[in-house]
């Protein structure tokens, strides 16, 4: 169970990840896309009188099952077969966050970070709560995420993909060099 | 059952987005200072690998297990591109997860992205219930 355990180098995750697209079409056409089940949720649950979300959301049910898998990918990968080590980032990135105030580098997320201590914090509430809500909203308006602009979008050619995608990471290189160390620091 | 060949799907995904670090918040903020290749590595492997995948659908018009003939995905521009993918990667950096983490990572035992996830939940209907006060 050593492979369990251990890190997968990019040159396996990457290729198992891309292949989920063409899987997923020969298994029942169906489209790979995360983001799209946060709307499903929502239309499951509190729908109102919303007619973005007064739609046949059980048609996508299968989803549901994919993003379940998901979960179960994690318990499997963080839970049950966690990496002992922590993750292998390079030397200059761990001299930034040590910088910014951060000691534990060891499993997926920063433990000082992501608690419910911390929840209660304006720190918290920035990287957790607003961080989640911009997740959310702006996948859906975006109309789709990482899976679907930034993988299933790219693989099938789609320009507007390739829009999305510049801009995921745009975003995300605004608030990873100026915004988060302004957090940290609060 | 028909749809648990899409919970084992999943799961595969799953593992390969954990094991693969995409899930990692370290990961994240190393990806967004360009200082290692392991996402870049990811992405460059797994869009190909994609590609290949949808060309040869295409090449032979295969059929899916169900019958259907395969579409392969196609994606309409609007300026909401932009902004919401702005918006989003704000979100990414600081939680450290697209959607798809956002589920491994409640499963990798971080219980408390329960409340990452319920807010990505909560943006996801203000989204919905005021879609056409914001610009398309």
């Amino acid at each position: 169970m050593e492979f369990l355990s251990k890190p997968w180098p990019w040159y396996v995750a990457g290729p198992i990840i891309g292949l989920t697209v063409p899987a997923l079409l020969l298994l029942g056409n169906k489209r790979l896309g995360v983001s799209s089940t946060l709307r499903q949720i929502c239309a499951a649950t509190f729908p109102g009188k919303i007619s973005f979300l007064n739609y046949d959301w059980k048609k996508d049910k299968w989803n549901l099952f994919f993003v379940g898998g998901i979960l179960i990918g994690g318990f499997i990968g963080g839970t049950v077969f966690p990496n002992p080590e922590p993750v292998q980032i390079s030397q200059h990135t761990t001299e930034l966050l040590r910088e910014l105030g951060l000691t534990d580098l060891s499993g997926l997320l920063p433990q000082e970070l992501f608690n419910w201590k911390t929840l209660f914090t304006l720190k918290g509430f920035f990287l957790m709560i607003l961080g989640g809500f911009m997740v959310g909203f702006g996948t859906r308006y975006a109309r789709g995420c990482t899976s679907g602009h930034g993988i299933t979008g790219l693989a099938a050619l789609q320009w507007p993909s390739l829009v999305a995608t510049v801009c995921f990471f745009v975003g995300g290189m605004l608030v990873s060099h100026f915004v988060l160390p302004l957090i940290l620091s609060l | 059952m028909n749809n648990l060949k899409y919970l084992f799907l999943g799961i595969i995904f799953g593992l390969a987005l954990t094991k693969g670090e995409a899930v990692s918040w370290f990961r994240i903020q190393e990806m967004f200072h360009f200082e290692s290749f392991h996402m870049y590595g990811i992405f460059m492997t797994a869009i190909p690998s994609g590609a290949l995948g949808l060309f040869l659908i295409r090449k032979m018009s295969l059929r899916s297990l169900t019958g259907e003939l395969i579409e392969v995905p196609t994606k309409v521009y609007h300026h909401g591109i932009i902004i919401g993918a702005l918006i989003f990667g704000f979100g990414w950096a600081l939680t450290g997860a697209c959607p798809g983490p956002l589920y491994a990572q409640i499963g990798g035992g971080y219980l408390v992205t329960i409340v990452t996830f319920s807010a990505a939940l909560f943006g996801t209907w203000v989204y919905a219930r005021f879609q056409h006060s914001f610009p398309d």
